[in-house]
């Protein structure tokens, strides 16, 4: 595999090459530096409703149009709204790729945002969040979220507030649009097989004709947490969930790759995206799970642009009592922070890292994404770096960051208490012959 | 990766009891996949044991004679790789993945775990609860248990198809562990199994791993192969409604016998059912009953294929209010593709469809390995690619109408709802 080549055109998109040639397949995405963290309140949602609303045509490519076109070459495409960020991508035969470039650099400005397709998409939203309702953990989350960020971003959900999913217009959407919509707010990465400078001299000729701008990005740095918080919520579900957020440091910091092998020996490695594996043999899985206080246990690290969190999930087993599953845990983390760490623990999770990280660059549809990721959140080198990082951390980094970030004053707490039986989400399992 | 897997670049071992082995380098990669199957479904369970070949599957990695539970969870987790047993109706599959450095301690697990069961009453049990916990959730599930209702109307009480792998709540509970160790001693063995190596590994060496773990495994008692029970197509409309309380959607299935691997007109089928319920915003059935009546949140149609006669069916969550238009409609399109031919237009999309997404099918090592194997088990032969191209244009609109006319039929299928209680 060859190296990242960066450029950056004049008018200030940012653009990353790789060339892979194992497959004839070329991954094209464009993400903005525009998402949940950016949005004040009244415009919660906002960059999540952009997204549906760029697939909903322009004059030059009609609704349902590009579907058929992508289906026709064999392709995919979709996008995803995050909290730091909005990504549209479309991995498709390399002789095809045109078509993709076309795609994003037709709708980077010319989305119609048609009355009739923004309120109909507005119903769309509101049935999607409701959808998120009936699992308890949304609920949850949502809660923990605005208790852990005052004043920051992330504080709410990134599809959004219904009050504002209720009241935002056609007009503040597509000024959201046109705002941060821009190339000097894009980062184009191309992972597959092409040659460089062919690729480049084509986006050049896709994207080098937009106009640039001024814009501002919102967001506002959270004050520091003083003391533990703790939510709860009661709602219709079947199952009692706990869920203890830590306030961590940001995916550029040094601190975030000992935190990831605090995870790993915690509640095992969390996958990048390529498959994984189990948890079984994780500290918490041990204490929680094979005790049968709880149903399952699992952690989780985010990388983001601006602190944020680490969470631990447990979901309770019915004769268990939340005191109980609070006490093992609370011990768990103690021991952590106390410093009884091994370094072959610290050895393992380096080994799982090592295999996860192998299976997330598998395809270029991955590759693509996790370096368009890294170059918003630090830099593109930190995905390419990952594995070397990681490898520097020494056991009294895991060792200082357990006992850092893991403080009871550090977290909030959230509790989801059913009231009734409710869904739960199910795997469909129906078998084929 | 830059040719297709072919009779060239895979290799192929049967070692001497039969088992087959299909290896395929790929160096691009860093990780190794190693999956494949034997002959132990549920097609070799009786009816009032529904859930046996599933539960014996699980209960494999739950402790061997030599390796507790927790010592099986360790060997994997302390290399960061996987790997699961599962049951399907003809066979038991079996999938794993690890850095390739690491591919013997795969294949050793593998080896002891289909051969060296423990079956331990505690974590048997445990496991038994959670398939239990697993059947009440989808007890509340539309979606399955219209699923359920439709295979139940599809197929006799005598066909293996009529029930579920999974079991139910009433037999999960009574199947015995001595149940577990007999199904396992009757039917993992050597006879039907394959195995699939994708990674970076060298041909020679996965051969030689696999060899060292599997050529001396006999077993003497595995019965031939179960023949499926004729079944008919359905000669009137039956229907089959489940209802369920406090629920806002209704699932909707409706349909027929699709074809099996086996038929010559399989591919046929395939294409027109992409044309009715797949390509662009799930083909002719999402456009109408999902975008121009926005009537559903989803809608499409699936055609599985198999080792028999699996479902051609479609499938649509709806409002409850809209069910019977949502219904009409669907039927509208079955009717409408077997009276007349699909548009040259429709046809062109659906052949450069196949045709176009075999480099994303193939870009992974896991999807490599799933089509050497279904090249195996369906004797498609390994240079089945080679042709496939070939074999998707030189079918015609007339092919594609007559594989629709042979499995639907908008007069007789099997209509099955589950959702709420309405007027």
């Amino acid at each position: 595999m060859s190296a990242v080549t960066k450029h950056v055109l004049k008018n200030g998109m940012v653009v990353l090459l790789k060339e892979v040639h194992n497959a004839p397949l070329i991954s094209w995405w464009v993400m903005y530096r525009i998402g949940s963290r950016n949005e004040p309140t009244g415009m919660t949602g906002a960059s999540h409703w952009v997204e549906h609303m760029l697939f909903k045509g322009t004059e030059k490519f009609p609704p349902g149009y590009l579907d058929h076109e992508i289906d026709r070459r064999g392709g995919s495409w979709n996008a995803q709204t995050s909290f730091d960020y909005t990504a549209y991508y479309e991995t498709l035969p390399a002789e095809h790729i045109d078509l993709a470039l076309e795609i994003e650099a037709d709708r980077m400005v010319n989305a119609q945002f048609d009355l009739e397709e923004f309120e109909s998409e507005r119903t769309v939203i509101i049935s999607e969040r409701q959808g998120s309702e009936n699992s308890p953990l949304f609920w949850l989350g949502e809660e923990v979220q605005a208790a852990a960020f005052r004043v920051h971003g992330y504080h709410h959900e990134i599809i959004g507030d219904v009050a504002d999913l209720e009241t935002m217009t056609r007009d503040q959407l597509y000024n959201h649009y046109r705002q941060h919509y821009l190339p000097n707010n894009a980062i184009a990465v191309a992972v597959g097989d092409f040659d460089s400078a062919d690729m480049l001299a084509k986006i050049e000729a896709h994207y080098g004709a937009i106009h640039g701008g001024e814009f501002a990005l919102f967001a506002r740095q959270e004050p520091p947490q003083n003391g533990e918080r703790r939510v709860t919520v009661a709602r219709p579900g079947s199952a009692r969930f706990l869920h203890y957020a830590f306030r961590v440091p940001a995916a550029h910091e040094e601190d975030f790759f000992a935190l990831e092998i605090v995870n790993s020996i915690l509640c095992g490695p969390s996958g990048m995206g390529g498959g994984g594996t189990d948890n079984k043999t994780s500290r918490l899985y041990k204490t929680l799970v094979e005790t049968e206080l709880t149903a399952s246990i699992y952690g989780d690290t985010t990388p983001t642009i601006d602190p944020f969190l680490y969470t631990i999930t447990a979901t309770l087993r019915e004769e268990s009592t939340l005191e109980a599953v609070e006490s093992a845990l609370g011990r768990e983390i103690e021991r952590m922070r106390a410093g009884d760490i091994t370094e072959a623990e610290v050895t393992r999770a380096k080994k799982q890292a090592r295999a996860l990280f192998a299976y997330s660059t598998e395809r270029v549809t991955s590759q693509a994404f996790w370096l368009a990721w890294a170059e918003l959140f630090a830099d593109y080198g930190w995905f390419e770096s990952y594995l070397d990082r990681l490898n520097n951390v020494q056991l009294e980094d895991v060792k200082r960051v357990a006992a850092t970030y893991l403080r009871p004053e550090n977290r909030t707490v959230g509790i989801f208490l059913p009231t009734q039986p409710g869904d739960d989400e199910i795997e469909d399992d129906e078998a084929s012959a | 990766m830059t040719s297709l897997p072919n009779a060239a670049n895979i290799t192929r071992e049967v070692l001497d009891n039969g088992i087959i082995v299909l290896v395929y380098e790929n160096f691009a990669t860093q990780s190794v996949v190693l999956s494949g199957s034997l002959g132990a479904g549920s097609l070799y369970e009786q009816s009032d044991k529904s859930g046996l070949a599933a539960m014996t599957a699980n209960a494999l990695m739950r402790g061997t004679q030599s390796r507790d539970f927790n010592a099986i969870a360790t060997m994997l987790e302390d290399i960061g790789a996987d790997l699961d047993v599962s049951a399907g109706v003809h066979r038991a599959g079996f999938g794993g993945k690890a850095l390739a450095e690491d591919l013997p301690v795969l294949i050793d697990l593998l080896a002891d775990v289909l051969r060296q069961p423990a079956f331990p009453t505690a974590p048997v049990e445990r496991m038994r609860g959670e398939m239990l916990t697993g059947l009440q959730i989808r007890s509340q599930d539309t979606r399955y248990r219209a699923r359920r209702a439709f295979h139940q109307q599809l197929y006799p009480e005598t066909h293996p198809y009529h029930y579920s792998v999974s079991g139910s709540l009433e037999t999960v509970p009574t199947i015995t562990i001595d149940e577990l160790q007999a199904f396992h001693g009757a039917h993992y063995g050597p006879e039907m199994m394959v195995i699939a190596i994708v990674g970076a590994v060298k041909a020679s060496d996965a051969i030689a791993q696999a060899r060292a773990a599997f050529e001396d495994w006999h077993n003497l008692h595995q019965p031939p192969t179960r023949t499926l029970p004729q079944v008919e197509q359905p000669a009137e409309i039956r229907r089959a409604f489940v209802p369920l309380a406090g629920k806002t959607q209704s699932d909707i299935v409706i349909g027929s016998l699709g074809p099996s691997r086996f038929e010559p007109d399989y591919m046929a089928a395939m294409l027109v059912n992409c044309v009715l319920g797949q390509f662009g915003m799930s083909g002719r059935i999402g456009e109408t009953v999902r975008e121009d009546l926005g009537l559903a949140y989803y809608a499409y149609s699936s055609l599985d294929g198999g080792m028999g006669p699996t479902p051609w069916r479609a499938i649509a969550g709806v409002n409850p209010a809209n069910i019977q238009l949502a219904t009409e409609r669907i039927i509208d399109e079955i009717r409408r593709i077997t009276n007349e031919p699909v548009s040259d237009e429709d046809l062109a999309n659906v052949q450069s469809f196949f045709v176009g997404k075999l480099p994303l099918q193939l870009e992974s090592n896991e999807g490599i390995a799933g089509t050497m194997l279904n090249m195996e088990i369906y004797g498609l032969g390994l240079d089945y690619l080679l042709t496939y191209r070939e074999r998707i244009h030189a079918l015609s609109k007339e092919d594609l109408l007559g594989a629709a006319r042979h499995y639907l039929n908008p007069d007789a299928y099997v209509l099955s709802i589950s959702g709420p209680e309405t007027d």
